[in-house]
């Protein structure tokens, strides 16, 4: 072996000193400066781009010349890979800085508790009451019917599930992730709207409501909770299901008890997931809810608004009060799922002993 | 109170391949049975037929008769979690329920079986985790997370909850296999004092261990691989180790046989 790979010198090998890395980024910003920015040839952008490179160029110079090429292919690898978070977090900090600096100016007490009723375009005032209430309905509605057939459903597959039919729910599951979401709206109002509302009005005519779009999206929710709880079902090992059924413990009880309460934080992760989509959800809300400028908290009657199509609609107002408070919507809508998130997280994390 | 177990016959299949083929012995109540035998030869598949077990895995199924105390746990009008209930298991790997309290861990059966009574599920919790010599290590923290006990605690935990339900019957499939020496010799103990209440049948590859802890052994071997496990020979302890009636047992023991 020693004669392939030729033999052992000695264990030490010549290593760069700990400040030589935030030196030769310096130097580069320096130089980029110095050849880009004062000259005008390009902005902040052009300025950083030619940094990183000349950072790069110089690392990977220096470190053969120092360290030899194993160490410096190393600290390119590295390089590469720090500049490749920082090139992947970079949109995510751009539009958190955008909702931010944009939603902030026409965010207040006022908008969040007023709505849209008698504001008219020359109008300054109004707000998103009436869309945050109906955002926190629909989807609220929609968890409630999707998170218990869900996860049943996923217990069913893992758990009960034999054969045929386990592995058809299995591919309908899949088929049913695929739904356009405006599709999942045409199908409850050509289902819901049109065919069961009239049932239940007075009048027997077709009605727009809350629910319908719950409905909707129920049915764009309901393969992601599925999906994810399976897969957090099935990470629970064997070992903890014959651990109780060694002590006597019913299957059902061993799920209810054991399995469900391990897989917990992951299944309230994917519930997360399911519902931050939902509420971003603009199509089938609009289809099967309307959109209505005033307060309606009943989601079983009449037209109800949603975050969603509040921001669409006055982002594309001719007003030159609307894009404001189209900003401020979408703030108060990523608030909200965010705030959801956290909290459904720490619900999770206390159901579970801490170490 | 502990069982008499009699295996008649038994041969047990996972799909179409028949993993032990016409088992026939009895194990005695309130002594230790040791299984040993060469890996596959399916010991832990006839340990695991005794509590019902074995029908857990898809595919998995049984033929012929084990009856404890004369009654066949096979028969159709048998409750299988009243028979888990009356014969206790301890696996390989220590299997804490990892969201329970080390407290919650060793009621979890009485829990679950129904019991709500704060002060029955202490009386119990504390007579179990003494049963188990686990009682002075934790007595402190019981509210503390069972997976956060070493890998011998943890095992004597799961021992802990096993007879927190009072079984008749306690079959321990390699409990010592994931431990260091220290721990293995607690649980040796542990063995040693429960057989005064409990029928035990072990599983173990270390046959020192088979020759310290049980009164009785059962060898079981394979002709070659794919071929079903069957019983070789079961005797005394004290006579499988120093003068067993069959070769094959023989050459197991002394190492001339893998």
């Amino acid at each position: 072996m020693s004669e392939r790979l030729g033999t052992i010198a000695g264990l030490r090998t010549k290593r760069l000193p700990g400040w030589a890395v935030p030196a030769l980024a310096a130097g580069g910003l320096a130089v980029a400066w110095l050849i880009v920015y004062l000259p005008g040839t390009g902005g902040a952008v052009l300025t950083g781009v030619c940094a990183a490179l000349l950072f790069l160029a110089a690392l990977v110079g220096v470190s053969v010349a120092v360290e030899g090429r194993r160490a410096a292919t190393d600290r390119a690898a590295t390089a590469l890979i720090y500049a490749a978070f920082l090139l992947a977090l970079a949109p995510l900090a751009a539009v958190a800085y955008t909702l931010l600096a944009k939603g902030a100016t026409r965010m207040s007490g006022d908008f969040l508790t007023h709505s849209m009723r008698n504001i008219g375009g020359r109008d300054a005032g109004g707000g998103a009451y009436h869309a945050i209430l109906g955002t926190l309905e629909q989807a609220g509605i929609a968890t409630l019917i999707t998170v218990p057939l869900g996860i049943a459903g996923a217990i069913y597959i893992v758990e009960y599930g034999r054969g045929a039919l386990a592995t058809a729910i299995r591919f309908f599951v899949d088929v049913m992730t695929g739904i356009p979401s405006i599709v999942a709206g045409l199908f409850i109002l050509a289902f819901w709207v049109q065919l069961v509302s009239p049932l239940f009005t007075a009048d027997h005519q077709p009605e727009f409501s809350g629910f319908a779009a719950a409905l909707a999206l129920s049915v764009l929710m309901l393969p992601t909770v599925v999906r994810s709880s399976e897969e957090m079902l099935r990470l629970v090992p064997a070992t903890l299901r014959e651990g109780a059924y060694a002590l006597g413990v019913a299957k059902w009880k061993t799920v209810l008890r054991i399995v469900l309460p391990t897989a917990a934080p992951g299944i309230v992760t994917g519930v997360m997931l399911a519902i931050a989509r939902a509420c971003g959800e603009t199509a089938p809300v609009l289809l099967v809810a309307g959109a209505s400028a005033s307060i309606n908290s009943n989601p079983f009657a009449g037209q109800q608004q949603a975050l969603s199509i509040y921001i669409y609609q006055q982002a594309k107002d001719s007003s030159i009060y609307a894009p404001p408070r189209a900003w401020a919507a979408a703030l108060t809508l990523v608030v909200l799922v965010l705030a959801l998130t956290v909290a459904a997280k720490l619900l999770a994390r206390r159901s579970k002993l801490a170490r | 109170m502990a069982k008499r177990i009699e295996a008649v016959n038994v041969s047990a299949y996972y799909g179409s391949f028949r993993a032990i083929d016409g088992i026939t012995m009895t194990v005695e109540p309130k002594a230790v049975t040791a299984l040993i035998g060469p890996s596959g030869c399916g010991k832990s598949t006839f340990l695991r037929s005794i509590n019902r077990m074995h029908e857990v895995i898809p595919g998995a199924r049984l033929e012929g008769r084990l009856l404890i105390d004369g009654q066949n746990i096979y028969d159709r009008d048998i409750d299988v979690t009243a028979v888990r209930r009356m014969i206790g298991m301890v696996f390989q790997r220590p299997n804490p329920f990892p969201t329970m309290s080390i407290y919650d861990n060793v009621v979890a059966g009485l829990r679950l079986g129904g019991l709500r009574k704060k002060a029955l599920l202490d009386e119990a919790c504390e007579k179990a985790l003494v049963s188990a010599n686990l009682w002075e290590e934790v007595r402190n923290r019981l509210k503390r997370p069972g997976a956060g006990l070493s890998g011998g605690q943890q095992q004597r935990l799961c021992i802990a909850r096993a007879i927190a339900v009072e079984p008749q019957v306690v079959l321990m499939d390699e409990p010592c296999s994931a431990l260091d020496p220290i721990s293995t010799l607690a649980i040796e103990d542990l063995i040693t004092q429960l057989k005064n209440q409990y029928t035990i049948v072990i599983v173990t590859h270390n046959m020192q261990q088979a020759a310290r802890v049980s009164d009785r052994t059962a060898f079981f071997s394979i002709d070659s691989t794919g071929e079903p496990g069957r019983l070789i020979e079961y005797d005394d302890t004290a006579k499988i180790f120093t003068n067993p009636s069959v070769k094959r047992t023989e050459d197991y023991i002394t190492g001339r046989f893998g």
